[in-house]
């Protein structure tokens, strides 16, 4: 009994250490109970919602381009993709066979697929094709019952329905590039990295991509731990990217493009009075809808490889010399410094003779005396010798400047180049090189170094009918007040409008007169009337940027020793709204060539413009110049 | 036929029912169980049966409807368990640890392939694994042996050979499985009750002392799921995807709970599918995550009653035999708290061991019904003085 008490005791003792060391872990539970879901609660609570919660973005649909009557230039159109789900294709193998049969897959698009087999769960789909045919879709629908876990989903791509004649202005959409993502071009929106999203890589679309972008909208997916989409949580749906109003008008766009046809060339249509940029036509255009969903590398280098440079926007990277049309330059400067007085008869022979070279005008027997109004009118080269060499290129390039040569318009379309004003620092630093006399003289007819654009040479013309006010181009309403704000000091009065009225006398005589350059293509529809000046420039070559990337061969092909043909001009003459810029490469001359489309597209930009078009007769009768300002102009002498 | 069955029958009444002397009347001992113990068990089992039906998506399919009639069956077993008289118990202790020993060399023979250890026997309606029946008849067989060595000779080293036999043969059975968690375990209960028998201080001293020497050969001899069970339990996070996914999912399901969970059938880591097993091993996780600290801690404080409930059991008993299997079967009971509940808030490193009451499976329902059956029965049989000698 004793003896069992003793057991007992030492039973109890240790049982007591036993109790008391259980105690001590289930406490020890309890803590850890309490340290996971009270302490760390929040972090635990984050985790899991990460855990069951899959963030897919929903890409906004893309703004409009709309032209400046509100026709749509680019839209969103249904695209219709194929997908396949794995797991629901029972025989995934057979499936997989008739689809490459039924849509003709390259080995490229096989390839692809099989490894996005392999990379990813089976019940995700896998894009086939996602720029379905009419036909392949006919052929789907009719084996439909033999291809399970093949589906059709619509889906948006961007559709230019205008194509070629809005490439260069509008540019076109693809997919953002890693370049594109790493440089953070556009900013950090996560939408970025979006497969399906597609970026504006030029013109409007790549200007104005914030606004036509939109905001991502997201769906909020509860998926379990292999991924699977359980439910969908929350939608948000987002912002739709805004439309854009361009100040384009299609029509005359596209009959720009139209009388540019099979030419390599470009028109600017504006409006001089505040900037707005009616027609902004490069030839030839390209197929921008070709971009959307990839382009195939056939196309691409077909593109790459044409002689006529179909990539480049020829109205804003187009380089050329002005040639003639420079002259307006040379004759504002020469009367801006006080080195040929309106009255002036300069003689023309034919040549001018510098040392021992000798300098051509055009016209082969030569024009006689011609004052300033007459050499502008009759386009005379020896005239422009003369005056050129009495400014010096320094003065020359002054007012070059002052005209917004050798500087971007700033222009709301992305790509534009400065173009190009010598002077003597200039080529000092470019080739270590003094100026020589001969390229004053030929840089006062716009040949030589002097490079300008055609959106250039239009805003030039704008300031010259404005009286001196500059204008900023733009493409989207709106941008006008941004631009003008960014160059205050272009406002400045920089020419007496006395000089300026001799040039504008010079320009109107040039399509009015029976002698001027351009009387063949005058505007005959009374009050409508265009003035302008013509040119014709002896480069070869396209633009610097061609020259760089070396697409200069072919050379003997007969189109590329031929001139650029150039026209500026401006309509009606009376009151001055519209000004044109045309260049066609290797055209031939300004007059025969470019001066026509000026003509016709600044007619139809009068006749589209209600507040010219339903002037009264009266009104658009030409106000005769005063008579101290009547030019003499006889090229009889 | 007919009389074959009245046969057993009375057998069966003959070796169960008729009273041995001094016994209670059934409407007595009834009277004695201590009904708010067998409360919180029934309470347990039924949070079981909810958990269940959450982890079943809402459905008392596949396991909640299963659970929760093993448990009524396996209810009526316990009663019937605590109801008879416990020297009858006594009596046949060597009689069940036999034939717990024949089914451990069952399975060896015949036992079906699963979760990569030989551990079940398929009966049909149960997957018996013999093992956790073991821990019960190894408690009652120590139980009784101790019961009848005086405190004297348990200092002799003779005294323990028949124990030390008695606790390596299944535990070698069991090793071979393999199944290191539970063979611990059964080591654990034998070299408690030895303690508890009275084994010298010097002799623990130096049992432990062997103990912790003999890890790095344990070590040697661990299968490499095993040893990557207690490294990534060292290091969840160095391995997220691999064996660390499971206790990373399992905090994070048990930590997102919060104070008051996420809600009846709103677990989002249970129903998506993160927790793995959920319905065994993980279902404390389960009912943690919708029922956050106030439903964990209350698991927690049931069991830990229970447990203290055998130890209520033992300082009233009389007799070695019922003080050494109630704190033997309480600390039964606490380790597969222990183990699980610690396994899943990352305390201890991934072992199979299911939480009784609560998580699907039936050897283990079994055999805590069976202890808690057992522990009753000491309960209500606390007067009753067993002889000394002479029990076999």
């Amino acid at each position: 009994m004793s003896r069992d008490y003793e057991r007992q005791r030492q039973f109890t003792r240790r049982a007591m250490v036993f109790g008391a060391g259980k105690a001590a872990l289930v406490l020890t539970l309890l803590g850890r109970l309490h340290y996971l879901q009270i302490i760390e609660g929040d972090k635990y609570k984050l985790l899991s919602e990460e855990n069951r919660i899959n963030l897919r973005l929903l890409i906004p649909p893309r703004g409009l381009i709309k032209d400046r009557r509100g026709v749509v230039m680019a839209e969103n159109a249904q695209n219709f993709r194929l997908l396949l789900i794995p797991e629901k294709s029972g025989n995934l193998g057979l499936t997989l066979t008739k689809l490459i049969r039924i849509l003709n897959l390259s080995e490229h698009d096989i390839g692809r697929i099989q490894a996005e087999l392999v990379k990813r769960p089976k019940f995700q789909p896998i894009v086939v094709n996602d720029a379905l045919e009419w036909e392949q879709m006919a052929a789907l629908e009719l084996h439909n019952l033999d291809l399970p876990g093949a589906s059709i989903e619509v889906g948006q791509s961007r559709y230019y329905p205008f194509a070629e004649i809005t490439s260069h202005a509008l540019g076109y959409v693809a997919p953002v590039s890693e370049k594109e993502l790493d440089s953070n071009v556009f900013g950090d929106d996560p939408l970025l990295k979006a497969p399906e999203l597609r970026v504006g890589k030029k013109g409007v679309e790549k200007k104005y991509e914030q606004e036509l972008r939109g905001l991502a909208g997201s769906s909020q997916l509860e998926v379990n731990a292999y991924g699977r989409v359980i439910r969908e949580l929350a939608t948000d749906e987002g912002k739709p990217g805004q439309d854009i109003t361009t100040t384009l008008d299609i029509e005359i766009q596209a009959k720009a493009m139209a009388l540019l046809e099979g030419q390599s060339g470009s028109a600017v249509v504006m409006n001089a009075h505040n900037g707005e940029v009616l027609t902004l036509a490069s030839a030839p255009g390209f197929n921008s809808n070709l971009f959307n969903n990839g382009i195939s590398v056939k196309a691409w280098e077909e593109l790459l490889n044409n002689p006529r440079v179909p990539l480049t926007n020829k109205a804003l990277a187009g380089l050329y010399s002005p040639g003639s049309t420079y002259k307006i330059v040379t004759a504002l400067s020469a009367l801006e410094y006080g080195l040929v007085s309106p009255r002036e008869r300069i003689y023309c022979d034919g040549h001018t003779e510098l040392g021992s070279a000798i300098f051509h005008c055009w016209k082969k027997g030569g024009h006689g005396y011609l004052d300033l109004v007459g050499a502008l009118r009759e386009s005379c080269d020896v005239y422009f010798y003369e005056i050129a060499s009495r400014l010096g290129i320094d003065r020359l390039a002054e007012t070059s400047r002052k005209l917004g040569l050798s500087a971007p318009t700033g222009i709301d379309v992305p790509g534009e180049k400065s173009g190009l004003v010598p002077d003597r620092r200039w080529k000092q630093q470019r080739f270590k090189k003094p100026w020589h006399l001969g390229e004053t003289l030929i840089a006062g007819i716009g040949q030589g170094y002097v490079l300008t654009t055609p959106i250039q040479l239009a805003r030039m013309t704008a300031q010259v009918i404005n009286g001196n006010r500059q204008v900023a181009p733009f493409i989207v309403r709106g941008q006008q007040q941004a631009a003008a704000g960014a160059a205050p000091d272009l406002l400045a009065p920089k020419f007496k409008q006395e000089h300026l009225d001799l040039v504008i006398e010079g320009m109107r005589q040039v399509t009015m007169e029976p002698n001027g350059t351009a009387y063949a293509a005058r505007i005959r529809k009374p009050g409508f009337d265009m003035a302008g000046k013509t040119g014709t420039s002896q480069v070869k070559r396209i633009s610097l940027a061609e020259r760089a990337r070396g697409i200069t061969k072919n050379e003997n092909r007969p189109w590329r020793d031929r001139d650029h043909a150039l026209f500026v001009g401006f309509a009606p003459i009376a009151q001055p709204k519209y000004v044109a810029a045309v260049v066609v490469e290797h055209g031939g001359g300004g007059s025969a060539v470019a001066a026509p489309i000026a003509r016709d597209l600044l007619l139809m930009a009068q006749l589209r413009d209600p507040e010219l078009a339903n002037r009264s007769a009266a009104e658009t009768e030409v106000a005769p110049l005063p008579a101290d300002q009547q030019p003499s102009g006889d090229e009889h002498d | 036929m007919i009389k074959a069955i009245a046969n057993l029958y009375e057998v069966a009444r003959d070796r169960f029912w008729t009273p041995l002397p001094d016994s209670l009347a059934i409407p007595e001992k009834m009277q004695r169980l201590p009904w708010p113990v067998i409360g919180i068990i029934t309470l347990l089992a039924l949070i079981g049966v909810m958990a269940l039906f959450s982890a079943g998506g809402g459905s008392f399919q596949p396991w909640a409807g299963a659970h929760l009639l093993r448990f009524c069956v396996f209810f009526g077993l316990m009663l019937f368990l605590a109801l008879v008289d416990i020297r009858r118990w006594l009596h046949m202790a060597p009689l069940l640890y036999g034939g717990c020993l024949v089914l451990l060399v069952a399975v060896e023979i015949v036992g079906s392939i699963g979760m990569g250890a030989q551990r079940w026997l398929d009966l049909g309606f149960i997957q018996l694994q013999p093992s956790e029946l073991m821990k019960i008849c190894l408690l009652l067989i120590l139980a009784r042996y101790y019961h009848g060595v005086d405190a004297e000779s348990i200092r002799g080293w003779r005294s323990l050979v028949v124990p030390v036999l008695l606790t390596v043969i299944p535990v070698a059975l069991i090793l071979r499985q393999p199944n290191l968690g539970t063979a611990s375990i059964l080591l654990f209960l034998a070299g408690t009750l030895t303690v508890l028998a009275g084994l010298r201080l010097s002799v623990i001293i130096a049992g432990i002392s062997a103990l912790l020497a003999a890890i790095p050969v344990l070590w040697h001899f661990m299968h490499d799921y095993q040893k990557q069970r207690v490294l990534t339990f060292l290091e969840p996070e160095t391995d997220p995807l691999g064996s660390g996914y499971h206790i990373i999912q399992s905090k994070i399901a048990l930590g997102s709970g919060g104070v008051f969970g996420k809600g009846y059938l709103d677990g989002t880591q249970s129903h998506l599918n993160f927790l793995p097993e959920m319905q065994t091993d993980f279902i404390f996780t389960v009912f943690g995550e919708e029922f956050g600290m106030f439903g964990a801690a209350l698991v927690l404080i049931l069991y830990a009653l229970l447990i203290a409930y055998g130890y209520l059991v033992a300082f009233n008993a009389q007799s070695q035999y019922s003080r050494l299997l109630a704190v033997g079967l309480s600390t039964n009971l606490f380790l597969y708290l222990f183990i699980n509940v610690g396994m899943v808030m990352g305390l201890l490193p991934v072992v199979g061991v299911p939480l009784p009451l609560l998580s699907y499976g039936g050897t283990s329902l079994l055999a805590v019904m069976i202890g808690f059956g057992l522990l009753l029965n000491l309960d209500i049989h606390r007067e009753i003085r067993l002889p000394l000698r002479g029990t076999g």
